[in-house]
């Protein structure tokens, strides 16, 4: 569904990206692991037309999008949750979902995406810079669902949260997994992602050093111990 | 007290001008970061519009409503032929360039209609008075003025707080990257925002019309009225830009009829004249200033700036 081939990404003269690769099919939850600093931000912001990639090509669902403007690959089907949350805070909680709201055959409407976070149906009128921080990434979520997206993108989506609400999250991709959605995951908890996710990628300086299943990474600590710094 | 109650409405009048014409303005100004020294030229045309049709059509209702989806076309061209490449550049390249464009409109004002002015007749409906109470009557169209601009403030209102347009273009004003990633177009919100500004404008500019004249160069003055008035309502908020243009309608016909007589309580009247004179025209920026010291985002600051 999403094929990522030799892309190079710079922020005005520094190049960022060195050919990076990545592809993700249907129904697949798949990682993206390095290092802070790696590019995995990068990556995700050239997907979704935030900072164009220089070269290379990025396909998703049969049409090449690297060159199209970032509310067009929304459109066609990339639902963005992204680093630090980035809500609306002067938009309510139910503005924040509904806004930017694309209603497709799918089946994300206001009422489930509500029923998916109950934390929300109670802040529904509060103003989105009035939630805490796990309910900001729960409504950024939500946001995304709502765009009825065919692949979800979610960038340190447990970052700085408690335990208790980072569980409900890993809860909730589990859920969204077995609806066979789409998913790209960054994140820093390995354990989590190891049993949720299919397939990971593990970024150095901007290109892929190695990728495989679940059961390969646990069975390779090298990898672990050189690239992710467990 | 008579002449109290005439005063305050002809600030209430003013004040409504002066925010339809400061609304568009901050839209503009706080959702695109984009400082538009041409919102005043919109107005002037939008008088110039108005005179021409109403020279056209025979009615004034109709050269008014015409003129305003003539406005809200010129402000489109306007926006997407001159001003799309300037969001990005910082604001001195844009004060620059909508003084050209203020210039270019003022020069093509005088070459298609003239250099005389025009002046728009009321209709018969609306030349009368009416006896507000006992001793004080006051011109009816001054009234409709005042109900028009009420009803476009609760429209705009009502966009902005309860439509879905609305909730985007204050999506978009906190977070323009983010809007765009969640598939909004933004540059399309952005013309249409412009556009609306832009009728706005002119409607302001439509309706002073019969009051004064239609002339080249009536934009400016206003403009910096208006620019004081979303300074102290908070840059990018309607609501602060309503407040602002009532205190500031207010505080300048009543400053400019009153002042005078209070400062003869302290000082000797010829004094008092000329300093009223000076002081009065003084007041909105004195305003301002102490608005800024309290507030120095203004009144209703907007998130995201
Ligand atoms: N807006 C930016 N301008 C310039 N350099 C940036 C910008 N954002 C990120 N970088 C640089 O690009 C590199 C990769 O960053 P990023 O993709 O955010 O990494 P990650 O998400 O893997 O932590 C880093 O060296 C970072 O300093
Ligand atoms: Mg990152």
């Amino acid at each position: 569904m999403l094929e990522v081939r030799g892309i190079d990404t710079f922020y005005d003269r520094s190049q960022v990206l060195f050919g990076m690769e990545l592809e993700i099919r249907e129904g697949e939850v798949v990682t993206l692991l390095g290092r802070n600093g790696m590019g995995k931000t990068t990556t995700i912001r050239s997907i979704m037309g935030l900072t164009r990639a220089a070269a290379g090509s990025i396909r998703f669902a049969g049409s090449e999008i690297r060159e199209l403007p970032s509310y067009r690959i929304a459109q066609a089907g990339i639902g963005l949750v992204p680093e630090g949350r980035q809500i609306f805070p002067n938009l309510s909680v139910r503005e924040n979902l509904v806004a930017t709201a694309i209603p497709r055959d799918r089946a994300w409407t206001f009422e489930r995406v509500v029923a998916l976070f109950p934390r929300l149906a109670e802040r529904l009128s509060n103003m989105g810079g009035q939630l805490s921080g796990g309910e900001q990434q729960m409504l950024a979520i939500g946001r995304a669902l709502m765009t009825n997206p065919r692949l979800l993108i979610l960038d340190e989506a447990t970052e700085g949260l408690a335990p208790l609400i980072r569980e409900e999250i890993w809860a909730c991709l589990t859920q969204l997994k077995a609806q066979n959605q789409a998913i790209l995951v960054i994140d820093k908890n390995l354990d989590a992602l190891t049993r949720i996710a299919d397939r990971h990628y593990v970024i150095e300086k901007g290109r892929v050093v190695w990728s495989g299943s679940s059961a390969q990474l646990l069975a390779n600590p090298t990898v672990q111990h050189r690239y992710l710094g467990v | 007290m008579i002449l109290f109650i005439e005063q305050i409405l002809n600030g209430v009048q003013i004040g409504l001008l002066l925010f339809l014409l400061a609304a568009g303005l901050t839209l503009v100004f706080g959702i695109m970061d984009l400082v538009n020294l041409a919102h005043g030229s919109l107005y002037m045309m939008g008088a110039y519009f108005a005179a021409v049709l109403t020279k056209l059509t025979g009615s004034f209702f109709l050269g008014a409503l015409l003129a305003l989806p003539a406005a809200l076309l010129l402000g489109i061209v306007v926006e997407v032929v001159a001003l799309r490449s300037l969001y990005s550049r910082d604001h001195l390249d844009q004060v620059l360039a909508t003084f050209g464009l203020i210039l270019f409109f003022n020069e093509a004002a005088q070459l298609v209609f003239g250099v005389a002015g025009m002046t728009i007749p009321l209709p018969e409906a609306l030349q009368g008075q009416i006896q507000i109470m006992p001793g004080l009557p006051y011109p009816t169209y001054r009234f409709v003025v005042v109900a028009v601009g009420l009803a476009c403030a609760l429209s705009l209102y009502w966009l902005v707080v309860r439509t879905r347009v609305g909730m985007l273009i204050r999506a978009g004003a906190s977070n323009r990257e983010m809007a765009g990633a969640l598939g909004v177009n933004i540059a399309r919100l952005y013309t249409l925002v412009f556009g609306l500004g832009a009728a706005l404008a002119a409607l302001a500019g439509l309706m002073a019309a019969p009051i004064t004249t239609v002339r080249v160069g009536m934009g400016e003055n206003i403009l910096i009225l208006a620019f004081v008035v979303i300074v102290i309502g908070g840059i990018g908020s309607v609501r602060g830009a309503f407040v602002a243009a009532f205190l500031v309608g207010l505080l300048d016909t009543v400053g400019r009829a009153f002042l005078p007589d209070i400062l003869t309580l302290f000082i000797n009247p010829i004094q008092a004249a000329s300093l009223a004179q000076g002081l009065s025209s003084m007041l909105i920026y004195i305003l301002m200033a102490l608005v800024l010291v309290v507030r120095p985002a203004g009144l209703f600051p907007a998130p995201g700036r």
